[in-house]
């Protein structure tokens, strides 16, 4: 589904991201760990298009085309969603007629009808009560005045409605308690699907108890210098991430 | 969006020398044509150019007006020779000629004007046609009664036949000159004196028309009543005056569109409106203004400086102004409330956007003096390009006030990194049981918002709509819906429901 082939990216004038490798195929979800700077936050606003990133070198392969000649809407309209770090805020307007636009522009490029208000409504209230969501936060200004843990709810509330094809989830678990977390990753569970692959990005093990990854993977320096399997999480959680940054680059 | 993604691999490449699609979606957004920039070739009976005694008799000649306007306005006259145009405001613009204006131009009638509408210039129908403003009865809106004032001369009012069963008047000016002549003694320069600033004295001296409307006691008008300005001739400066008056009890709601041709030199706009309520009466005064902003480079584009203010006269009675402000090079506009009844109320709720060379001063005046009035300003200025944009407000509570309450919100967004927003917010309080509170915000339209919008699959045009409404969102609930969709065209979108 995305084939990631010597990836490089640069930023202001500075090397992010220096030849990554990434295979990932329907029904995976792979997790994407590192130190703080390490280009993982990078690495997943790259995929989702965000500008100010200056590709030098590689390319990435999503359902056999070039993502580069995608705009970050088509991106999106084709399937891929991204969880954001920092969730922005939208003031005005309201998180029932952005959600539907979103639903509406994405139901659109598959050939389908538009959704009208009331099915819309009746469909994101179920979804809202699966994340124990307050019913009131639809008719709330996107993500105005909403706490760290409302934003990163709504973020995968979102995810659940737009059920996306491949789902970047960027560092989700910061700022969570531990029982918004949970609610969280509960969230996640969920929409695992044979046909939906995840990439989660996150610096700490703490979420992969929650959300169980068949891949791990660990950027340093840019480079992903060691993969494996849920273990290597567990690992790197003994060991902190010392160990493992002078290491080789994986090919 | 135009950009597809091997135009956009091209520019990822070239990256530092080019600007990101979103800005360049932002620019084509605020830099788009002006729909409404056509001339119409209609003869027209002018007088020459320049200001003098003779000027103003003669405009007051042609008008076939009574003896106590003509003195009127020669009064007026000798002030402004008298005034100084003020220079106090955040706009800047070469000096105005006064001598090289015209001040009068009227399409040239057949006979003594038309007296319904089969006797207009099919012309000037045409033209209003174009604008999107059926004079055509049958074809008008259901429940907006337009009267359209071409250059200086009303040319046609519709629905007149209705209102007048009702009692209500809705007529051009200078037909209540001539059929009302007591209204206009009783209430003209009761709000607006002519001696109130430069730019009202000048209009007292030369205005050409307007609209006159009077709502009887007790009566609720029936329809949205509408005047659509538009300035053809060359070198000509508009000067109309608006008046309204809602008697006991009475209720209306006005609404003010405006365009103009593009022309490369700058025309003067100075009108007057005045609004008179009495006892637990209600105005509320809509206004799209949408003159030509002149070109991007700042060519062009009509100098708006106009006088606009309410008053409270009567106990319980309620003035709201809403405006959106989109074209003119500059704008200057004060649109105020001045509070004597008891429990009277005011609004103003303002959307201002400035982009290109376009520079706004807009803001509004509360005068607190009748006890537990209570007054609402809520004020949103948009920049993008060049433009420029200022709100300037005035509360004032006087010391017999007692109770007064006013709420002010202020808020700036700005598009790209070369426009600017700024606020001047004036207090004078002088009773203590006052109540006033001021919020200001200033907020960037961010690239962050573009793309967030854009992952959830929203094209970056639709983003800015969205954002921008969302903005606005406070003052066009306040429109009435007619007014609400075009407001939300001009600001180079769609409306599907963010807005409500």
């Amino acid at each position: 589904m995305l084939e990631v082939r010597n990836l490089s990216v640069r930023a202001d004038g500075k090397d992010i991201l220096n030849g990554i490798n990434l295979s990932i195929h329907r029904g995976e979800v792979h997790a994407i760990m590192g130190p703080n700077g390490s280009g993982k936050s990078t690495l997943a606003q790259v995929l989702a298009g965000r500008e100010g990133y200056e590709i030098t070198d590689g390319e990435v392969a999503y359902e056999g085309e070039n993502l580069f000649d995608l705009d970050p809407e088509e991106r999106a309209q084709a399937g891929i969603f991204l969880a954001f770090q920092y969730p922005v805020e939208i003031p005005g307007v309201s998180n029932l007629y952005f959600l539907r636009a979103a639903l509406n522009a994405i139901r659109k490029t598959k050939g389908q009808d538009p959704m009208d208000a009331i099915d819309f409504l009746e469909l994101a209230k179920k979804k809202m009560a699966n994340l124990e969501m307050d019913s009131t936060m639809i008719e709330r200004s996107v993500n105005a005045g909403f706490s760290g843990g409302e934003k990163k709810r709504n973020e995968i509330f979102q995810m659940s409605i737009l059920e996306p094809k491949l789902a970047i989830l960027d560092e989700t678990d910061s700022g969570l308690d531990i029982d918004a977390l949970k609610l969280v990753s509960h969230g996640v569970n969920k929409l695992r699907d044979p046909d939906r692959a995840m990439v989660v990005v996150t610096h700490y093990q703490r979420l992969l108890n929650y959300i169980v990854p068949d891949f791990v993977h660990v950027l340093a320096g840019g480079h992903i210098v060691k993969s494996g399997d849920k273990n290597l999480a567990l690992e790197l959680e003994e060991k902190g991430y010392g160990w493992i940054e002078e290491a080789e680059p994986t090919k | 969006m135009t950009g597809t993604g091997r135009e956009r691999q091209h520019l990822t490449e070239l990256w530092g020398n080019l600007m990101s699609s979103a800005t360049d979606e932002l620019e084509i957004l605020t830099t788009q044509d002006y729909k409404y920039g056509f001339v119409t070739d209609v003869e027209s009976d002018s007088a020459p150019p320049g200001l003098s005694e003779d000027i103003v008799r003669f405009i007051s000649a042609k008008k076939n007006e009574p003896e106590f306007l003509l003195e009127w306005r020669l009064k007026a006259y000798r002030n402004w020779l008298e005034m100084k145009e003020p220079a106090w405001h955040n706009v800047h613009y070469s000096p105005i000629d006064y001598q090289s204006i015209v001040y009068y131009s009227a399409p040239k009638s057949k006979k003594d004007g038309p007296k319904s509408l089969e006797e207009v210039d099919p012309e000037l129908l045409a033209t209003y046609e174009k604008l999107g403003i059926p004079l055509n009865e049958q074809a008008a809106l259901a429940g907006v009664a337009v009267d359209a004032v071409f250059d200086s001369v009303s040319v046609a009012t519709t629905f007149k036949d209705k209102l007048s069963e009702m009692g209500v008047i809705f007529c051009s000016f200078s037909e209540a000159v001539e059929n009302h002549p007591n209204l206009i003694q009783k209430y003209l320069g009761t709000v607006v004196p002519p001696t109130d600033n430069f730019f009202a004295a000048l209009n007292s001296a030369v205005f050409s028309d307007g609209s006159f409307c009077y709502i009887p006691k007790g009566v609720r008008c029936p329809m949205e009543l509408s005047t659509y300005f538009r300035i053809n001739a060359a070198n000509t400066g508009q000067f109309e005056r608006t008046l309204i008056v809602a008697d006991e009890g009475a209720y209306v709601s006005y609404l003010e569109g405006c365009t103009a041709p593009m022309r490369d030199e700058n025309q003067l706009h100075a009108a007057v409106v005045e609004l008179v309520a009495l006892d637990n009466s209600q105005i509320k005064y809509s206004t799209v203004q949408n003159w030509y902003p002149g070109d991007k480079d700042g060519k062009g584009g009509i100098y708006n400086f106009v006088t606009k203010r309410g008053k409270c006269q009567g106990v319980n009675s309620k003035i709201s102004w809403t405006q959106v402000e989109t074209g003119s090079a500059i704008t200057w506009k004060y649109p105020s409330c001045v509070l004597i009844g008891d429990n009277s109320v005011g609004e103003f709720y303002s959307v201002a956007v400035t982009n290109n060379r376009q520079q706004a001063d807009t803001g509004t005046k509360m005068i607190h003096i009748g006890k537990n009035t209570s007054s609402t300003i809520i004020s949103k200025g948009i920049s993008a390009g060049y433009g420029q944009n200022a709100y300037r407000g005035l509360v004032k509570i006087q010391k017999g006030a007692e109770g007064a309450r006013n709420f002010s919100q202020c808020d700036s967004m700005l598009m790209g990194d070369k426009c600017g927003a700024h606020t001047f917010p004036y207090l004078e309080v002088k009773n203590p049981t006052a109540q006033v509170e001021h919020e200001a915000t200033t907020s960037k339209i961010g690239e962050d918002q573009i793309f967030y919008l854009n992952q959830r699959g929203i094209t970056t045009e639709d983003a800015i709509s969205m954002i921008v409404n969302g903005f606005c969102k406070e003052v066009f609930r306040e429109l009435p819906m007619e007014f609400a969709v075009e407001a939300q065209k001009l600001l180079g979108v769609s409306l599907e429901g963010s807005v409500g």
